[in-house]
Protein backbone atom coordinates (compact mmCIF):
# COMPACT_ATOMS: atom_id res chain seq x y z
CA UNK A 1 0.00 0.00 0.00
CA UNK A 2 1.61 3.49 -1.09
CA UNK A 3 2.24 5.90 2.25
CA UNK A 4 -0.26 8.35 0.74
CA UNK A 5 -3.25 6.15 1.12
CA UNK A 6 -2.06 4.72 4.83
CA UNK A 7 -1.29 8.34 5.81
CA UNK A 8 -5.02 8.99 4.56
CA UNK A 9 -6.89 6.12 6.63
CA UNK A 10 -4.39 7.46 9.69
CA UNK A 11 -6.02 10.32 9.68
CA UNK A 12 -9.38 8.93 9.27
CA UNK A 13 -8.74 6.76 12.23
CA UNK A 14 -7.97 9.93 14.62
CA UNK A 15 -10.98 11.90 13.24
CA UNK A 16 -12.98 8.97 14.17
CA UNK A 17 -11.62 9.26 17.86
CA UNK A 18 -9.51 5.32 16.90
CA UNK A 19 -6.61 4.71 19.36
CA UNK A 20 -3.37 4.54 17.44
CA UNK A 21 -1.19 1.39 18.45
CA UNK A 22 2.12 0.59 18.39
CA UNK A 23 1.39 -1.52 15.33
CA UNK A 24 0.13 0.62 13.35
CA UNK A 25 1.04 2.80 10.72
CA UNK A 26 1.64 5.90 11.94
CA UNK A 27 3.56 9.29 10.15
CA UNK A 28 7.33 9.73 11.00
CA UNK A 29 6.15 13.00 12.10
CA UNK A 30 3.43 12.07 14.49
CA UNK A 31 6.04 8.95 15.54
CA UNK A 32 8.29 11.64 16.42
CA UNK A 33 6.44 14.16 17.83
CA UNK A 34 5.32 11.47 20.68
CA UNK A 35 8.83 10.44 21.22
CA UNK A 36 9.65 14.01 21.80
CA UNK A 37 6.50 14.77 24.63
CA UNK A 38 6.61 11.39 25.92
CA UNK A 39 10.16 11.88 26.35
CA UNK A 40 10.15 15.09 28.01
CA UNK A 41 7.29 13.58 29.84
CA UNK A 42 9.27 10.95 31.58
CA UNK A 43 12.34 12.93 31.96
CA UNK A 44 10.34 15.75 33.98
CA UNK A 45 9.17 12.79 36.20
CA UNK A 46 12.66 11.78 36.75
CA UNK A 47 14.38 14.74 37.51
CA UNK A 48 11.08 16.09 39.25
CA UNK A 49 12.51 13.44 42.18
CA UNK A 50 15.37 15.82 42.67
CA UNK A 51 14.01 18.96 44.12
CA UNK A 52 11.27 16.68 46.77
CA UNK A 53 13.87 14.36 47.54
CA UNK A 54 15.79 17.07 48.64
CA UNK A 55 13.40 17.50 51.65
CA UNK A 56 12.89 13.78 52.59
CA UNK A 57 16.06 13.29 55.24
CA UNK A 58 14.01 16.54 56.91
CA UNK A 59 10.42 15.92 56.66
CA UNK A 60 9.08 17.35 60.05
CA UNK A 61 6.96 14.55 61.30
CA UNK A 62 7.01 11.00 60.29
CA UNK A 63 3.90 11.05 58.61
CA UNK A 64 5.35 13.60 56.59
CA UNK A 65 8.18 11.01 55.86
CA UNK A 66 6.28 8.32 54.85
CA UNK A 67 4.09 10.42 52.23
CA UNK A 68 6.97 12.39 50.56
CA UNK A 69 8.79 9.78 50.32
CA UNK A 70 6.13 7.75 48.46
CA UNK A 71 5.43 10.61 46.74
CA UNK A 72 8.70 10.25 45.29
CA UNK A 73 8.65 7.20 44.44
CA UNK A 74 5.50 7.24 42.49
CA UNK A 75 7.18 9.70 39.97
CA UNK A 76 10.05 7.42 39.80
CA UNK A 77 7.19 4.54 38.72
CA UNK A 78 5.68 7.37 36.60
CA UNK A 79 8.89 8.06 34.69
CA UNK A 80 9.00 4.29 34.46
CA UNK A 81 6.02 4.12 32.75
CA UNK A 82 6.30 6.50 30.27
CA UNK A 83 9.76 5.01 29.23
CA UNK A 84 7.81 2.00 28.61
CA UNK A 85 4.92 3.89 26.50
CA UNK A 86 8.17 5.71 24.72
CA UNK A 87 9.63 2.33 24.01
CA UNK A 88 6.62 1.11 21.98
CA UNK A 89 7.52 4.17 19.87
CA UNK A 90 10.94 2.18 18.67
CA UNK A 91 13.38 3.85 21.02
CA UNK A 92 15.37 2.63 23.79
CA UNK A 93 15.46 3.70 27.07
CA UNK A 94 19.25 4.12 27.34
CA UNK A 95 19.48 6.14 24.34
CA UNK A 96 16.43 8.48 25.79
CA UNK A 97 18.46 8.54 28.99
CA UNK A 98 21.86 9.53 26.94
CA UNK A 99 19.65 12.30 25.60
CA UNK A 100 19.08 13.90 28.97
CA UNK A 101 22.39 13.60 30.46
CA UNK A 102 23.86 15.31 27.95
CA UNK A 103 21.77 17.79 27.56
CA UNK A 104 19.91 17.32 24.63
CA UNK A 105 16.78 16.64 25.77
CA UNK A 106 14.44 18.99 27.48
CA UNK A 107 12.35 18.52 30.88
CA UNK A 108 9.91 20.67 32.36
CA UNK A 109 11.62 24.04 33.66
CA UNK A 110 10.11 24.05 36.93
CA UNK A 111 12.42 21.62 38.41
CA UNK A 112 15.17 24.19 38.11
CA UNK A 113 13.67 26.13 40.52
CA UNK A 114 15.15 25.46 44.40
CA UNK A 115 12.85 24.03 47.09
CA UNK A 116 14.22 26.30 49.79
CA UNK A 117 11.85 25.42 52.47
CA UNK A 118 9.09 22.65 53.61
CA UNK A 119 6.47 25.11 53.00
CA UNK A 120 8.05 24.19 49.05
CA UNK A 121 6.50 20.50 49.64
CA UNK A 122 3.25 21.88 49.58
CA UNK A 123 3.59 24.54 46.95
CA UNK A 124 4.74 22.06 44.68
CA UNK A 125 2.05 19.59 45.35
CA UNK A 126 -0.60 22.06 45.03
CA UNK A 127 1.36 24.47 42.05
CA UNK A 128 3.09 22.28 40.36
CA UNK A 129 0.83 18.85 40.95
CA UNK A 130 -1.76 21.12 40.27
CA UNK A 131 -0.86 22.02 36.58
CA UNK A 132 0.72 19.34 35.96
CA UNK A 133 -2.87 17.31 36.44
CA UNK A 134 -4.36 19.79 34.34
CA UNK A 135 -1.82 19.47 31.26
CA UNK A 136 -2.23 16.09 31.56
CA UNK A 137 -5.89 14.82 32.18
CA UNK A 138 -7.03 15.68 28.74
CA UNK A 139 -3.75 13.41 27.66
CA UNK A 140 -5.64 10.22 29.17
CA UNK A 141 -7.58 10.79 25.99
CA UNK A 142 -4.61 11.20 23.47
CA UNK A 143 -4.89 9.23 20.59
CA UNK A 144 -2.08 7.07 21.02
CA UNK A 145 -2.74 4.24 22.95
CA UNK A 146 0.17 3.43 25.80
CA UNK A 147 0.62 6.80 26.39
CA UNK A 148 -3.29 7.42 27.18
CA UNK A 149 -3.37 4.32 29.21
CA UNK A 150 -0.63 5.66 31.26
CA UNK A 151 -1.60 8.65 31.33
CA UNK A 152 -4.63 7.04 33.14
CA UNK A 153 -2.75 6.13 36.27
CA UNK A 154 -0.61 8.76 36.30
CA UNK A 155 -3.54 10.97 37.10
CA UNK A 156 -4.86 9.43 39.58
CA UNK A 157 -1.29 9.50 41.79
CA UNK A 158 -0.72 13.25 40.68
CA UNK A 159 -4.12 14.46 41.67
CA UNK A 160 -3.34 12.19 45.33
CA UNK A 161 -0.29 14.44 45.55
CA UNK A 162 -1.97 17.56 45.16
CA UNK A 163 -4.65 16.86 47.56
CA UNK A 164 -2.05 16.53 49.78
CA UNK A 165 0.36 19.31 48.68
CA UNK A 166 -2.96 21.40 49.40
CA UNK A 167 -3.38 19.97 52.75
CA UNK A 168 0.49 20.73 53.68
CA UNK A 169 0.20 24.31 52.65
CA UNK A 170 -3.34 24.57 54.75
CA UNK A 171 -1.64 22.75 58.08
CA UNK A 172 1.22 25.83 57.54
CA UNK A 173 -1.84 28.45 57.42
CA UNK A 174 -3.20 27.56 60.80
CA UNK A 175 0.11 27.10 62.17
CA UNK A 176 2.82 29.14 64.23
CA UNK A 177 3.54 32.87 62.24
CA UNK A 178 6.79 31.34 61.12
CA UNK A 179 4.81 28.61 59.24
CA UNK A 180 2.17 31.15 57.69
CA UNK A 181 5.19 33.25 56.50
CA UNK A 182 6.96 29.72 55.33
CA UNK A 183 3.68 29.45 53.33
CA UNK A 184 3.82 32.76 51.64
CA UNK A 185 6.71 32.38 50.73
CA UNK A 186 6.64 29.51 48.92
CA UNK A 187 3.53 30.29 46.51
CA UNK A 188 5.14 33.56 46.00
CA UNK A 189 8.10 31.88 44.25
CA UNK A 190 6.39 28.88 42.81
CA UNK A 191 3.59 30.95 41.40
CA UNK A 192 4.90 32.32 38.07
CA UNK A 193 6.96 29.38 37.32
CA UNK A 194 3.87 27.12 37.46
CA UNK A 195 2.00 29.00 35.17
CA UNK A 196 4.81 29.21 32.43
CA UNK A 197 4.80 25.24 33.13
CA UNK A 198 2.11 25.45 30.26
CA UNK A 199 4.40 26.82 27.85
CA UNK A 200 4.62 29.62 25.63
CA UNK A 201 1.65 31.59 24.60
CA UNK A 202 -0.46 30.04 21.73
CA UNK A 203 0.88 32.50 19.28
CA UNK A 204 4.60 31.21 19.89
CA UNK A 205 3.42 27.61 20.44
CA UNK A 206 4.17 26.23 16.57
CA UNK A 207 3.39 22.79 17.43
CA UNK A 208 -0.03 23.05 19.49
CA UNK A 209 -2.44 22.92 16.29
CA UNK A 210 -0.54 20.51 14.70
CA UNK A 211 -0.71 18.05 17.78
CA UNK A 212 -4.17 19.31 18.65
CA UNK A 213 -5.41 18.05 15.13
CA UNK A 214 -3.73 14.50 15.96
CA UNK A 215 -5.31 14.86 19.16
CA UNK A 216 -2.37 14.52 21.33
CA UNK A 217 -3.01 18.14 22.52
CA UNK A 218 -6.74 18.36 23.84
CA UNK A 219 -6.18 22.17 24.82
CA UNK A 220 -4.42 25.11 24.06
CA UNK A 221 -1.33 26.24 26.43
CA UNK A 222 -3.27 29.63 26.92
CA UNK A 223 -6.70 27.40 27.65
CA UNK A 224 -4.87 25.20 29.69
CA UNK A 225 -3.18 28.21 31.84
CA UNK A 226 -6.48 30.10 32.10
CA UNK A 227 -8.08 27.21 33.98
CA UNK A 228 -4.90 26.88 36.35
CA UNK A 229 -5.82 30.49 37.67
CA UNK A 230 -9.40 30.44 37.67
CA UNK A 231 -8.96 27.49 39.85
CA UNK A 232 -6.20 28.44 41.84
CA UNK A 233 -7.26 32.24 42.61
CA UNK A 234 -10.28 30.33 44.31
CA UNK A 235 -8.28 27.69 46.15
CA UNK A 236 -5.67 30.36 47.99
CA UNK A 237 -8.32 32.07 49.71
CA UNK A 238 -9.09 28.38 51.42
CA UNK A 239 -5.51 28.82 52.12
CA UNK A 240 -6.26 32.69 54.08
CA UNK A 241 -2.69 33.52 51.35
CA UNK A 242 -2.51 35.35 48.23
CA UNK A 243 -1.21 35.00 44.49
CA UNK A 244 1.92 37.08 44.40
CA UNK A 245 0.17 39.24 41.04
CA UNK A 246 -1.87 42.48 42.05
CA UNK A 247 -3.57 41.93 38.64
CA UNK A 248 -6.03 39.13 39.44
CA UNK A 249 -9.23 39.79 39.32
CA UNK A 250 -12.50 38.09 38.70
CA UNK A 251 -13.99 39.00 34.93
CA UNK A 252 -17.69 38.86 35.49
CA UNK A 253 -17.87 39.38 30.70
CA UNK A 254 -15.14 36.72 30.10
CA UNK A 255 -16.09 34.53 33.04
CA UNK A 256 -12.30 33.95 34.13
CA UNK A 257 -10.02 35.55 35.74
CA UNK A 258 -7.60 38.06 34.40
CA UNK A 259 -4.03 37.95 35.82
CA UNK A 260 -0.96 39.65 34.78
CA UNK A 261 2.02 39.47 32.44
CA UNK A 262 4.04 36.46 32.66
CA UNK A 263 7.65 37.12 32.63
CA UNK A 264 8.98 35.13 29.36
CA UNK A 265 12.15 36.08 29.14
CA UNK A 266 12.76 34.55 32.73
CA UNK A 267 10.77 31.33 31.18
CA UNK A 268 13.08 31.03 27.69
CA UNK A 269 16.10 31.65 30.10
CA UNK A 270 15.75 29.06 32.06
CA UNK A 271 14.69 26.68 28.89
CA UNK A 272 18.16 27.86 27.35
CA UNK A 273 19.87 26.02 31.10
CA UNK A 274 20.36 29.33 32.68
CA UNK A 275 17.77 28.95 35.87
CA UNK A 276 18.80 28.34 39.19
CA UNK A 277 19.73 25.00 39.29
CA UNK A 278 19.79 23.64 35.65
CA UNK A 279 23.02 22.54 36.40
CA UNK A 280 22.72 21.25 39.60
CA UNK A 281 20.09 18.61 38.14
CA UNK A 282 21.49 17.46 35.26
CA UNK A 283 24.80 17.23 37.69
CA UNK A 284 22.46 15.10 40.33
CA UNK A 285 21.69 12.85 37.58
CA UNK A 286 24.86 12.12 35.77
CA UNK A 287 26.31 11.50 38.94
CA UNK A 288 23.63 9.12 39.72
CA UNK A 289 23.86 7.44 36.16
CA UNK A 290 27.98 7.72 36.26
CA UNK A 291 28.32 6.18 39.91
CA UNK A 292 25.57 3.30 39.09
CA UNK A 293 27.38 2.14 36.20
CA UNK A 294 29.62 -0.38 37.84
CA UNK A 295 26.10 -1.73 39.63
CA UNK A 296 24.43 -1.95 36.26
CA UNK A 297 27.56 -3.91 34.46
CA UNK A 298 27.93 -6.70 37.35
CA UNK A 299 24.14 -7.56 37.12
CA UNK A 300 24.89 -7.67 33.23
CA UNK A 301 27.98 -9.61 33.62
CA UNK A 302 26.03 -11.62 36.56
CA UNK A 303 23.10 -12.50 34.61
CA UNK A 304 25.19 -13.64 31.99
CA UNK A 305 27.06 -16.17 33.87
CA UNK A 306 23.97 -17.45 35.15
CA UNK A 307 22.50 -18.19 32.03
CA UNK A 308 25.97 -19.83 31.00
CA UNK A 309 25.94 -22.13 33.85
CA UNK A 310 22.48 -22.65 33.37
CA UNK A 311 23.30 -23.96 29.64
CA UNK A 312 26.16 -25.98 30.82
CA UNK A 313 24.12 -27.64 33.43
CA UNK A 314 21.52 -28.07 30.97
CA UNK A 315 23.90 -29.54 28.70
CA UNK A 316 25.64 -32.17 30.87
CA UNK A 317 21.75 -33.46 31.84
CA UNK B 1 15.79 -10.27 88.30
CA UNK B 2 15.77 -7.18 86.45
CA UNK B 3 15.61 -3.89 88.49
CA UNK B 4 13.08 -2.41 86.15
CA UNK B 5 9.58 -2.67 85.67
CA UNK B 6 8.44 -4.79 82.64
CA UNK B 7 6.74 -2.04 81.47
CA UNK B 8 9.80 0.14 81.54
CA UNK B 9 11.26 -2.88 79.80
CA UNK B 10 8.88 -2.86 77.29
CA UNK B 11 8.81 0.96 76.87
CA UNK B 12 13.17 0.59 76.61
CA UNK B 13 12.76 -2.18 73.51
CA UNK B 14 10.21 -0.90 71.49
CA UNK B 15 12.66 2.81 71.20
CA UNK B 16 15.76 0.08 70.66
CA UNK B 17 13.36 -1.79 67.80
CA UNK B 18 12.13 1.81 66.18
CA UNK B 19 15.39 3.43 66.68
CA UNK B 20 17.07 0.43 64.71
CA UNK B 21 14.66 0.71 62.07
CA UNK B 22 14.12 4.55 61.65
CA UNK B 23 17.63 5.38 61.59
CA UNK B 24 18.42 2.75 58.58
CA UNK B 25 15.10 4.11 56.88
CA UNK B 26 16.72 7.42 57.55
CA UNK B 27 19.85 6.28 56.26
CA UNK B 28 18.40 4.90 52.96
CA UNK B 29 15.93 7.24 52.19
CA UNK B 30 18.90 9.24 51.00
CA UNK B 31 19.12 7.57 47.78
CA UNK B 32 15.86 8.23 46.81
CA UNK B 33 16.24 10.03 43.16
CA UNK B 34 19.82 8.84 42.91
CA UNK B 35 20.23 5.22 42.86
CA UNK B 36 21.65 3.35 40.14
CA UNK B 37 19.15 2.41 38.06
CA UNK B 38 15.14 3.32 38.12
CA UNK B 39 14.16 -0.06 39.59
CA UNK B 40 16.13 -0.24 42.37
CA UNK B 41 15.39 3.64 43.09
CA UNK B 42 11.69 2.27 43.41
CA UNK B 43 12.82 -1.01 45.08
CA UNK B 44 15.03 0.43 47.92
CA UNK B 45 12.64 3.35 48.57
CA UNK B 46 10.14 0.56 48.82
CA UNK B 47 12.27 -1.18 51.74
CA UNK B 48 12.80 2.75 53.66
CA UNK B 49 8.99 2.58 53.32
CA UNK B 50 8.79 -0.30 55.34
CA UNK B 51 11.54 0.56 57.39
CA UNK B 52 9.75 4.19 58.83
CA UNK B 53 6.58 2.10 59.54
CA UNK B 54 7.69 -0.19 60.96
CA UNK B 55 9.51 2.20 63.23
CA UNK B 56 6.25 4.53 64.15
CA UNK B 57 4.22 1.32 65.04
CA UNK B 58 6.93 0.62 67.67
CA UNK B 59 6.95 4.21 69.30
CA UNK B 60 3.45 4.37 68.85
CA UNK B 61 2.68 1.30 71.16
CA UNK B 62 5.96 3.25 73.05
CA UNK B 63 3.75 6.18 73.75
CA UNK B 64 0.87 4.50 74.67
CA UNK B 65 2.94 2.16 76.81
CA UNK B 66 4.40 5.65 78.45
CA UNK B 67 1.19 7.15 79.31
CA UNK B 68 2.92 10.87 79.18
CA UNK B 69 1.37 12.13 76.24
CA UNK B 70 4.67 11.85 74.25
CA UNK B 71 4.29 10.92 70.65
CA UNK B 72 5.60 9.28 67.76
CA UNK B 73 7.09 12.74 66.58
CA UNK B 74 8.53 13.29 70.19
CA UNK B 75 10.80 10.08 70.12
CA UNK B 76 11.76 10.26 66.33
CA UNK B 77 12.26 14.25 66.87
CA UNK B 78 13.43 15.54 69.81
CA UNK B 79 15.14 12.46 71.73
CA UNK B 80 19.31 13.39 71.92
CA UNK B 81 21.90 10.96 70.48
CA UNK B 82 22.78 9.41 73.85
CA UNK B 83 18.74 8.61 74.32
CA UNK B 84 18.86 6.68 70.95
CA UNK B 85 19.46 2.40 71.50
CA UNK B 86 19.91 1.54 67.90
CA UNK B 87 23.04 -0.40 66.89
CA UNK B 88 26.02 1.38 65.80
CA UNK B 89 25.81 -0.83 62.17
CA UNK B 90 22.02 1.01 60.53
CA UNK B 91 23.59 4.73 61.58
CA UNK B 92 26.73 3.66 59.22
CA UNK B 93 27.28 6.44 56.03
CA UNK B 94 25.73 5.00 52.75
CA UNK B 95 29.43 4.74 51.11
CA UNK B 96 28.53 3.47 47.48
CA UNK B 97 25.30 1.16 46.27
CA UNK B 98 27.86 -1.95 47.24
CA UNK B 99 28.47 -0.70 51.15
CA UNK B 100 24.77 0.20 51.39
CA UNK B 101 23.71 -2.78 50.35
CA UNK B 102 25.73 -5.01 52.68
CA UNK B 103 25.09 -2.70 55.76
CA UNK B 104 21.38 -3.97 54.27
CA UNK B 105 22.25 -7.23 54.25
CA UNK B 106 23.71 -7.66 57.24
CA UNK B 107 20.66 -6.13 58.90
CA UNK B 108 18.04 -7.46 57.27
CA UNK B 109 19.76 -10.65 58.12
CA UNK B 110 19.56 -10.36 61.56
CA UNK B 111 15.94 -8.32 61.58
CA UNK B 112 14.98 -11.29 59.69
CA UNK B 113 15.86 -14.20 62.75
CA UNK B 114 15.28 -11.68 65.41
CA UNK B 115 11.18 -10.75 64.42
CA UNK B 116 10.70 -14.73 63.94
CA UNK B 117 11.23 -15.16 67.37
CA UNK B 118 9.45 -11.80 68.59
CA UNK B 119 6.22 -13.51 67.29
CA UNK B 120 6.57 -15.40 70.75
CA UNK B 121 6.91 -12.02 72.94
CA UNK B 122 4.77 -11.96 76.00
CA UNK B 123 3.79 -9.03 75.03
CA UNK B 124 0.92 -9.27 72.56
CA UNK B 125 1.52 -5.61 70.95
CA UNK B 126 5.07 -6.64 70.25
CA UNK B 127 4.23 -9.56 68.71
CA UNK B 128 2.01 -8.27 66.39
CA UNK B 129 4.29 -6.26 65.21
CA UNK B 130 6.57 -8.34 64.81
CA UNK B 131 3.90 -10.92 62.87
CA UNK B 132 2.90 -7.95 60.65
CA UNK B 133 6.51 -6.84 59.92
CA UNK B 134 7.86 -10.39 58.73
CA UNK B 135 6.54 -10.46 55.29
CA UNK B 136 8.11 -7.15 54.80
CA UNK B 137 11.60 -8.26 56.38
CA UNK B 138 11.33 -11.21 54.40
CA UNK B 139 11.53 -9.20 50.82
CA UNK B 140 14.35 -7.51 52.57
CA UNK B 141 16.10 -10.36 53.00
CA UNK B 142 15.54 -11.56 49.57
CA UNK B 143 16.25 -8.57 47.44
CA UNK B 144 19.74 -7.32 49.54
CA UNK B 145 20.69 -10.97 49.79
CA UNK B 146 20.34 -11.06 45.72
CA UNK B 147 22.39 -8.19 45.21
CA UNK B 148 25.19 -9.33 47.74
CA UNK B 149 25.21 -12.60 45.30
CA UNK B 150 24.86 -10.43 41.97
CA UNK B 151 27.25 -7.66 42.71
CA UNK B 152 29.77 -10.10 44.68
CA UNK B 153 29.84 -12.61 41.90
CA UNK B 154 29.56 -9.53 39.33
CA UNK B 155 32.75 -8.07 37.66
CA UNK B 156 36.03 -8.08 39.04
CA UNK B 157 35.21 -4.14 40.53
CA UNK B 158 31.86 -4.72 41.72
CA UNK B 159 33.37 -7.94 43.77
CA UNK B 160 36.69 -5.86 44.83
CA UNK B 161 33.70 -3.07 46.06
CA UNK B 162 31.85 -6.27 47.86
CA UNK B 163 34.48 -6.85 49.40
CA UNK B 164 36.24 -3.76 50.99
CA UNK B 165 31.76 -3.14 51.96
CA UNK B 166 32.45 -6.46 53.78
CA UNK B 167 35.40 -5.57 55.40
CA UNK B 168 34.76 -2.35 56.40
CA UNK B 169 31.51 -3.13 58.06
CA UNK B 170 31.46 -6.41 59.29
CA UNK B 171 32.94 -5.38 62.89
CA UNK B 172 29.49 -3.86 63.16
CA UNK B 173 27.79 -7.28 63.27
CA UNK B 174 28.70 -8.41 66.88
CA UNK B 175 26.62 -5.96 68.62
CA UNK B 176 23.08 -6.94 67.00
CA UNK B 177 24.37 -10.52 68.90
CA UNK B 178 25.34 -9.48 72.16
CA UNK B 179 23.12 -8.46 74.75
CA UNK B 180 22.82 -4.73 75.94
CA UNK B 181 20.99 -3.77 78.98
CA UNK B 182 18.16 -2.84 76.78
CA UNK B 183 17.98 -7.14 75.26
CA UNK B 184 19.10 -8.36 78.69
CA UNK B 185 15.52 -6.24 80.15
CA UNK B 186 13.48 -7.44 77.90
CA UNK B 187 14.57 -11.35 77.87
CA UNK B 188 14.58 -11.33 81.49
CA UNK B 189 10.30 -10.43 81.07
CA UNK B 190 10.22 -12.60 78.24
CA UNK B 191 9.81 -10.04 75.70
CA UNK B 192 12.89 -10.73 73.16
CA UNK B 193 15.14 -13.46 72.29
CA UNK B 194 18.78 -13.19 73.92
CA UNK B 195 20.31 -12.02 71.00
CA UNK B 196 23.40 -14.62 71.64
CA UNK B 197 20.66 -17.07 70.82
CA UNK B 198 20.05 -15.49 67.57
CA UNK B 199 23.67 -15.99 66.42
CA UNK B 200 23.71 -19.43 64.79
CA UNK B 201 21.02 -18.90 62.54
CA UNK B 202 22.39 -15.71 61.60
CA UNK B 203 25.64 -16.48 61.17
CA UNK B 204 24.49 -19.45 59.05
CA UNK B 205 22.48 -17.81 56.94
CA UNK B 206 25.08 -14.88 56.27
CA UNK B 207 27.84 -17.07 55.49
CA UNK B 208 25.82 -18.81 52.91
CA UNK B 209 24.81 -15.98 51.13
CA UNK B 210 28.55 -14.33 50.91
CA UNK B 211 29.96 -18.04 50.32
CA UNK B 212 27.49 -17.65 47.17
CA UNK B 213 29.39 -14.13 46.57
CA UNK B 214 32.45 -15.61 46.64
CA UNK B 215 33.28 -12.85 49.61
CA UNK B 216 35.85 -13.42 52.72
CA UNK B 217 34.53 -12.47 55.74
CA UNK B 218 36.89 -10.76 57.50
CA UNK B 219 39.00 -12.34 60.38
CA UNK B 220 38.77 -9.82 63.26
CA UNK B 221 39.30 -10.16 66.79
CA UNK B 222 36.30 -10.46 68.98
CA UNK B 223 37.36 -7.29 70.57
CA UNK B 224 37.10 -5.52 67.67
CA UNK B 225 33.60 -5.56 67.01
CA UNK B 226 32.55 -2.39 67.63
CA UNK B 227 29.14 -2.06 70.52
CA UNK B 228 27.61 0.98 71.68
CA UNK B 229 24.64 2.09 69.90
CA UNK B 230 22.40 0.12 71.82
CA UNK B 231 22.96 1.92 74.95
CA UNK B 232 23.54 4.89 73.82
CA UNK B 233 26.98 5.97 72.85
CA UNK B 234 26.95 5.96 68.58
CA UNK B 235 29.29 6.99 66.17
CA UNK B 236 30.63 10.14 65.34
CA UNK B 237 28.09 10.39 62.22
CA UNK B 238 25.20 9.93 64.56
CA UNK B 239 25.10 13.65 65.48
CA UNK B 240 25.10 15.15 61.65
CA UNK B 241 21.99 12.30 60.97
CA UNK B 242 19.78 13.42 63.98
CA UNK B 243 20.49 17.17 63.11
CA UNK B 244 19.47 16.77 59.80
CA UNK B 245 16.88 14.95 60.29
CA UNK B 246 15.56 16.75 63.31
CA UNK B 247 16.15 20.47 62.40
CA UNK B 248 12.59 21.62 61.50
CA UNK B 249 11.15 20.34 65.15
CA UNK B 250 14.41 21.74 66.78
CA UNK B 251 13.52 25.45 64.86
CA UNK B 252 10.24 25.80 65.65
CA UNK B 253 9.15 23.81 68.84
CA UNK B 254 5.67 23.25 69.36
CA UNK B 255 4.71 23.43 65.85
CA UNK B 256 1.93 21.42 64.22
CA UNK B 257 3.41 20.04 60.70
Amino acid sequence: MDTALLEEQFEARIAADDRIEPRDFMPEAYRKTLIRQISQHAHSEIVGMLPEGNWITRAPSLRRKVALLAKVQDEAGHGLYLYSACETLGIDRSELLDQLHSGKAKYSSIFNYPTLTWADMGAVGWLVDGAAIMNQVPLCRCSYGPYARAMVRVCKEESFHQRQGFELLLTLSRGTEAQKAMAQDAINRWWWPALMMFGPTDENSPNTARSMRWKIKRFTNDELRQKMVDVCAEQVKALGMTLPDPDIKWNEERGHYDFGAINWDEFYNVIKGNGPCNKERLDARNKAHDEGAWVREAAAAYAAKQAAREAQSAEAA
Amino acid sequence: MADITRNEALLQYCLHRGDSNLILGQRISAWCGHGPVLEQDIALTNVALDLVGQARSYYQHAAELEGKGRTEDDFAYLRNENEYLNPLLCELENGDWGKTIMRQFLYDAYHLVLLQSLRSSTDEHLAAIATKSLKEVSYHRRYSSEWVIRLGDGTPESHRRMQVALDDTWRYTGELLTSAPVDENAFAFQLAPKPESLAKEYLGFVEGVLAKAQLTIPEIAPTAMQQGGKKGTHTERMGYLLAEMQHLQRVHPGATW
